[in-house]
């Protein structure tokens, strides 16, 4: 199943609510990563909304595209997705990081259904989802695909360069990479902690299709990477997405103090306040 | 089923390739990742056979193991073969991509041990057993020879979870001369004694044997267990051992504060405590012929049969 029949105007309440989603979990838990989820919010939102092949329903189908979340700690957004697409209720987005949860700190297979892959230590999803996207074709699933997403700090990880050189080697067509450069990273700015630029002239002289400098919240733009990504039919696909940490809160965008810290009880109010229904 | 038709002399790795060919003849699904070392494990025989079904990944462990993961949720067995050293570069992609998700991932090492030799200390893997069984959800196993070395590779098939095999490059004598009797999680009593058991596992069952024989012509009447599954160990098999026979001697080809003897002592501390003594590694080894390099760390008869008397005379 798809969500093909999603309006623009529907993505972007989708979106609106994930972030809502979002900033209540991280304040509920006392801790979280919030940043990360605000700026990978659009990317995932069009992609869950209107690309990827899955069923809330049956969340096992074998047939489904995959979605590998490589920066597993940007857990809240998935979540929020999940649950808005009806794997579970939104309810329980309140137990995020609680005692006896589902939803865990880091993504963990299988908890909460429609989660893919289990993460945290980075760099592995790549190869994960090279793997996944191998048996598949051994499979012959040639219309199922896989997508992996991950941090522009994560790219500091030797084992992605690992992945990239062997899903070229194995033609990896329908394996999608997916980053999400938000330019910030644990401790600082990932220029100043490791640049990993040109990060599209990396990709591209490891084989990969590369599209780069792409508008990571223009709804639209996103949609057109992932056609444009759809059409390659001879290896490996890399989007690289400009985001703004923390987006669509006005004191948290670009601001590495909101990697992985929740927002006081002021800012919480504030924070909601700018994400309230227009 | 046996494959092989048994020698007096073979290397445990020598079962690697054959086996996974009868294994995906037979219908096991399998699918065998490998990280160029292929021709030494004797993996690449299923290449072989299979083609579709064996991927390279380079000289990049992380990688293969990780992608093995990925194999493995779509449903196939997945083996992935390389050094046990170099199963070792890949140590957190074994506990993120592997052992917490509880795939079915099956890595199968060769040159495990000092027993690797001429390589040297870098190739002589005398930690992997304590690194794998520090993993929950990993079955570890060692054969002592290649007859249940095949025995081990079929079970860790036909098993689910992730599990890891070590094999070793020497040729050492066979044991199981009339086929394998491996049953995972269970020692294989060789030989039965009252006075001390030995406990041993890989190439040091041989050792043992001989060890026992020479022992009763002193008078010393020793137990040998096989402890090819070192996880799930066999606790029951140890409790009766030092029920029965009151001292315990664990011999093995790894460091002895982590392997076989600690995970034992640890078992029996909480059951029936008894005197015990330790065979095995405290050091890196160092470039020798197989052999030379077993002796130069006293994993031989004369190393056990001296450590057998010594538990004996703590009694």
């Amino acid at each position: 199943m798809t969500l093909a029949t999603q309006t623009p105007a529907d993505i972007a309440e989708l979106t609106r609510r994930v972030r809502r989603h979002v900033v209540q979990m991280v304040y509920g838990a006392k801790s979280g990563h919030i940043g990360g989820s605000l700026s990978a919010t659009d990317l995932m939102s069009v992609l869950y909304g209107k690309f990827l092949k899955h069923d809330p329903e049956n969340p096992l189908w074998h047939e489904r595209d995959r979605f590998i979340m490589s920066k597993g700690h940007c857990t809240p957004v998935q979540y929020a997705l999940l649950a808005e697409l009806g794997y579970f209720p939104t309810d329980e987005l309140s137990t995020f990081r609680k005692k006896g949860t589902r939803l865990q700190g880091h993504s963990t297979v299988g908890k909460p259904p429609g989660v893919d892959n289990t993460a945290g230590s980075l760099g592995m999803g790549l190869s994960f989802g090279l793997g996944l996207r191998m048996a598949q074709r051994l499979q012959g699933l040639e219309d199922s695909r896989v997508w992996v997403l991950m941090g522009d700090g994560e790219q500091d990880e030797g084992q992605v360069w690992e992945a990239a050189m062997a899903a070229s080697h194995h033609k990896a067509s329908g394996l999608f990479a997916v980053i999400d450069r938000n330019g910030i990273q644990n401790d600082d700015f990932t220029k100043t902690t490791m640049s990993s630029e040109p990060l599209d002239e990396k990709y591209r002289s490891f084989g990969w299709h590369v599209l780069s400098d792409l508008d990571g919240h223009d709804l639209p733009a996103i949609e057109q990477a992932y056609n444009w990504a759809l059409d390659q039919r001879d290896g490996p696909v890399c989007l690289i997405f400009d985001t703004v940490k923390g987006k669509g809160v006005s004191f948290m965008e670009h601001n590495p103090s909101f990697h992985g810290a929740p927002p006081s009880d002021e800012e919480f109010k504030i924070a909601m306040a700018e994400l309230a229904d227009a | 089923m046996t494959t092989i038709e048994i020698p007096t002399l073979a290397a445990t790795r020598e079962a690697i390739g054959p086996t996974l060919i009868r294994l995906q003849q037979e219908g096991h699904n399998i699918v065998v990742v490998d990280a160029d070392l292929g021709k030494s494990t004797s993996a690449r025989k299923f290449r072989d056979e299979f083609p579709d079904r064996f991927f390279t990944f380079g000289i990049a462990e992380q990688n293969m193991v990780s992608a093995a993961a990925g194999f493995a949720v779509m449903g196939h067995v997945t083996f992935a073969t390389t050094f046990a050293v170099f199963a070792e570069h890949a140590f957190d992609q074994l506990r993120m991509s592997v052992a917490q998700p509880n795939l079915n991932v099956k890595i199968i090492a060769s040159h495990g041990g000092v027993s690797t030799g001429e390589d040297g200390a870098s190739a002589q893997s005398i930690e992997d057993i304590a690194i794998f069984s520090s993993l929950p959800n990993f079955n570890v196993c060692v054969p002592a020879d290649v007859v249940e070395a095949e025995a081990i590779i079929e079970a860790a098939a036909t098993t689910a979870g992730p599990f890891y095999v070590r094999t070793a490059r020497p040729k050492t004598p066979v044991i199981y001369t009339d086929g394998p009797r491996f049953e995972l999680g269970k020692a294989d009593q060789l030989r039965d004694g009252s006075d001390v058991t030995i406990v041993a596992s890989g190439l040091l069952v041989e050792r043992s044997l001989r060890a026992a024989e020479a022992l009763a012509a002193e008078g010393i009447e020793a137990r040998v267990l096989n402890m090819a599954t070192i996880r799930p160990l066999d606790t029951a098999a140890l409790e009766a051992a030092a029920t029965d026979t009151g001292a315990i001697v664990v011999a093995e080809e790894h460091l002895t504060h982590t392997g076989l003897g600690a995970m034992a002592a640890q078992a029996l501390a909480l059951s029936n405590p008894v005197p015990m003594e330790f065979v095995g590694l405290n050091r890196y080894g160092e470039s020798a012929t197989w052999s030379e390099a077993l002796e130069l760390m006293g994993l031989t008869t004369d190393g056990v049969a001296d450590a057998t008397r010594k538990v004996v005379a703590r009694k």
